[in-house]
């Protein structure tokens, strides 16, 4: 059955057949048998992108656009390693980056998660930081 | 000043409340609430779709926040009919019950910020009270509970976030002293909440790297430390832009984290750069950045600099307002009162009912479940003393402030079997052991000064091991279940399989016991008006009403039930007397008989002998008598009075109220009143005795000296009703009175005393 945004939510109480975890384990069977059978791995407990772009669709059925955006981009970071993105919010902070960095930063997570909004929300951040001198090279060293 | 100064001002100088400062309204600091004389006037230009100007500010003169809110937070496809509608207009729409949350939302993103400001600038309190109860975006109210302790006792923790799960907390977060401990305590949370109830949801407020981590271990689920700021200087000194703490969020909703961004009213000025705009628009202008970077919802309502914002003038209603604004931003809303108000319990409770009445999200952004010393957040604006309290609030109120009554048996239960529970965990990972003394201090004891001290350094090194060695969720699950937790290892597990589906993200969202997310996708408020939305009523209002002290009305008052010993005798007819000498003491109908002691205890055969005696050392005669037509004093003694040859009577209530009463006077008039029942010894009613003789025999009388207890009728007027009642129960309608003798001896009687 088709995944309707409007009425499907919430996922686990009414599509559970439609999640699973980043490892492909159904909802329905993250149970205690299959803990204590050693069928669960913590690494796999987490969202998948799909799951996170089906919520991203159910907040935009809600009349809630931007936070549909912040969890489509969440979706895409749903691949990207834990450290890739500290690193890329460290990036993002004031003075942290130079235009190049930033671009570097948005080419990247595009060509190897297709982090295409991710990706946008990095080039906007430093066409502004340019225009607010937030840049690295803006500020005098120290 | 005077040279000599008034007692009462020194006085109320002396009060809690005046350790704080009031100040005049001072711009330039951003040292005012609302309406500030410098805050931009509203515009908004848009140039072949591109806003060009915003709030009076042109594009190259944008800073960061202006930028991000020109980029991400206006609809402009709404601008055009937003615009067009007057401030007053779109003020009456927020209060007109038949104009729908979601129109109203829809407005809102066609409104800038100085808008925004301006527009809730305009209703009054119970105006914006009103707003909020309607925009509010989930149905039912919830709130969130602090969960620390000073000495970071795992078993203290535990036990503490297992009661305020059993009591209904839908969130709790915890911090640390030292950063270490983290993964101990958001552990010890976990096992603690899931003990309780099901479905709670827990956080550990650190830095973000760690809280991430901790929260992709499946050891949390959720975080509200993304600061925002409505200036560019203090949002770069809290080394951040709009765009980081976007991109920041997305991270947290990417590993099933929930968030929540937190702003508030005066930090700008607090840290130097309000460049002269009043708390409430730049609040606004960090909502606008926060729905704008895609956040669920926002903690706001000053929060940390409570005491800030209401040091000046409307303060508390600003503070009102910025909840609002929130709420019709579309916003989930944790609505402060955690950090403290005010030195000034009043003063704290007066600022709550703005919250507490319309009900919000989440009502306190914390409520210190431990007393509030052990509170690490610096809050505890309520805590685990005030717990009764809150409680008569919501049933004084008939209001659901998220938080249920618990007897003292369960809520020792739920907590040994907390501490139990983390003390198997530790156990099972090796880490340093938590004691049966420990499990049983934190199940009895009041707070960590009542728990022995720890090893802290093989505690933390054992929360690095929770770090490198990825302990996780289903880790701690495993090793409840094999400790015979099962059920708290099936609620853990439950809450790995809310990271999986991922339904906490949306606006709002809690999980109900069972496991179902409810949100403002599948619980949104409704509310149009009576009869609808969010009422408490039926079963849970009764749980919320009931409260473990609250008493039986039926079962008040039967100290002697069962007691059959006769005190006096009825001995038939009274008639009037010829004896110039005589006072007559005139009982109610119930006296020594449905009741058998006064609401201060004496019993009713002491109280008889030591008025006889007073009569009779007086030099006076008693007669005692039972008036049965009648419950009242005024008429019981009047009744008397008419019946005693000097024509002068003590009239007695089986409560204790006493009058002394002559036949020429109107029955409400007399000569001597005693209502301070609970107050009155058996001297007073020998004291009372004498008097009543000296009126008898023409002596000069002073009156009986009285005190005074103003709080005596807060405390016994329940009492009084159910004594009052009796004795009415016991009137026979145009009986006669009866005359009555002591069975005991008066003597005999006393020696019983």
């Amino acid at each position: 059955m088709d995944f309707d945004p409007g009425s499907d939510y919430p996922l686990g109480t009414n599509r559970p057949d439609l999640v699973s975890t980043a490892g492909g384990t159904p909802l329905a069977e993250l149970t205690l048998e299959a803990l204590r059978a050693g069928r669960l791995s913590a690494d796999d407990i987490r969202a998948t992108p799909e799951t996170l772009r089906r919520q991203a669709a159910v907040s935009e059925a809600a009349g809630r656009p931007q936070l549909a955006g912040n969890l489509t981009r969440a979706a895409e970071l749903a691949l990207v390693p834990v450290d890739v993105i500290l690193e890329l919010y460290t990036a993002m902070r004031p003075h942290r980056s130079s235009g190049p960095d930033l671009e570097a930063w948005a080419d990247r997570l595009e060509a190897e998660w297709g982090a295409r909004l991710t990706a946008a929300l990095v080039r906007e951040a430093a066409g502004i930081y340019a225009r607010r001198g937030l840049l690295a090279d803006a500020r005098a060293p120290v | 000043m005077p040279e000599r100064r008034s007692k009462r001002f020194l006085a109320r100088e002396g009060r809690e409340l005046r350790r704080e400062l009031l100040v005049a309204p001072h711009p330039e600091l951003g040292l005012v609430a609302l309406n500030g004389p410098n805050d931009p006037a509203p515009g908004l230009e848009i140039e072949d779709g591109r806003i060009v100007s915003l709030d009076g500010k042109a594009e190259a003169d944008f800073d960061v926040i202006d930028h991000f809110i020109a980029l991400h937070g206006i609809d402009a496809s709404v601008v055009e009919e937003a615009t067009a509608l007057a401030d007053d207009e779109i003020a009456r729409r927020l209060v007109d019950v038949d104009v729908p949350r979601a129109e109203l939302v829809r407005l809102s993103r066609g409104l800038t910020p100085a808008r925004l400001a301006r527009v809730v600038g305009l209703l009054d309190p119970v105006e914006m009270m009103f707003a909020l109860k309607k925009l509010r975006a989930r149905r039912r109210p919830a709130n969130q509970a602090h969960v620390t302790n000073l000495k970071e006792n795992p078993a203290l923790l535990a036990a503490d976030a297992g009661e305020a799960a059993a009591r209904g907390f839908a969130e709790m977060e915890t911090t640390v002293g030292v950063s270490r401990y983290a993964p101990l305590n958001a552990i010890a949370i976990l096992v603690g909440s899931q003990t309780g109830r099901p479905g709670v949801m827990t956080q550990c407020a650190i830095e973000e790297r760690r809280s991430l981590q901790l929260a992709i271990q499946g050891l949390t689920t959720y975080a509200e430390t993304l600061s925002v700021y409505g200036t560019e200087p203090v949002f770069v000194d809290g080394d951040d832009t709009p765009w980081s703490k976007a991109l920041l969020a997305s991270a947290y909703a990417s590993r099933g984290i929930k968030v929540r961004f937190t702003s508030g009213g005066g930090s700008e000025a607090l840290m130097g750069h309000a460049q002269g705009f009043s708390m409430l628009y730049l609040e606004a202008r960090c909502l606008a950045a926060i729905r704008a970077a895609g956040s669920q919802g926002v903690q706001n309502g000053s929060i940390s600099c409570v005491a800030l914002e209401l040091s000046v003038p409307a303060g508390t209603k600003a503070i009102l307002a910025e909840n609002l604004l929130a709420a019709w931003l579309d916003l989930e809303v944790a609505s402060g009162n955690d950090a403290i108000a005010s030195h000034s319990p009043t003063r704290r409770t007066a600022k709550l009912m703005g919250q507490f009445l319309p009900g919000t999200d989440f009502v306190t952004s914390g409520y210190s479940i431990m007393p509030r010393h052990d509170n690490m957040f610096g809050g505890g604006n309520y805590d685990a003393d005030d717990l009764d309290e809150w409680l008569t609030l919501q049933r004084d109120w008939q209001v659901d402030a998220g938080i249920e009554p618990m007897v003292e048996t369960e809520a020792l239960a739920v907590r040994e079997r907390a501490a139990r529970a983390i003390q198997a965990v530790f156990s099972a990972f090796g880490f340093p052991e938590i004691g049966d003394a420990e499990v049983e201090a934190a199940t009895y004891g009041y707070d960590s000064g009542d728990l022995p001290d720890r090893d802290r350094a093989e505690d933390v090194a054992a929360g690095d091991r929770v770090l490198a060695e990825r302990i996780s969720g289903l880790d701690v699950a495993r090793a409840l279940d094999q400790a015979g937790f099962t059920d708290v290892a099936e609620a853990v597990l439950g809450m790995q399989r809310q990271r999986v589906s991922a339904d906490y993200l949306q606006t709002s969202a809690i999980i109900d016991r069972d496991g179902t997310v409810v949100s403002a996708v599948n619980g949104r408020n409704d509310y149009r008006g009576p009869t609808t939305g969010y009422r408490l009523e039926g079963e849970r209002w009764r749980l919320l009403q009931r409260l473990p002290h609250e008493l039986d009305p039926r079962l008040l008052g039967d100290e002697d039930e069962g007691a059959t010993e006769p005190i006096v005798v009825e001995a038939g007819r009274a008639s009037a007397s010829g004896a110039s000498d005589e006072v007559v003491v005139a009982v109610g109908p119930a006296f020594a008989d449905a009741i058998r002691r006064t609401i201060n205890g004496l019993p009713h055969d002491q109280v008889l002998a030591v008025l006889v005696e007073g009569i009779r050392a007086a030099g006076a005669r008693p007669r005692l008598v039972r008036v049965r037509r009648v419950s009242d004093v005024a008429f019981i003694g009047h009744d008397g009075a008419r019946l005693s040859g000097s024509g002068v009577a003590i009239g007695l209530q089986s409560k204790g109220t006493a009058v002394i009463h002559r036949a020429d006077l109107e029955p409400l008039d007399n000569l001597e009143l005693f209502g301070m029942s609970p107050l009155y010894t058996l001297e007073s009613y020998r004291a009372i005795g004498r008097n009543a003789a000296g009126y008898a025999l023409g002596a000069r009388v002073g009156p009986v000296p009285t005190t005074l207890d103003n709080f005596a009728r807060a405390k016994l007027i329940v009492r009084t009703t159910l004594l009052h009642a009796r004795e009415t129960a016991a009137v026979v309608p145009r009986a006669s009175p009866v005359e009555l003798r002591l069975v005991a001896d008066p003597t005999r009687a006393r020696l019983r005393q």
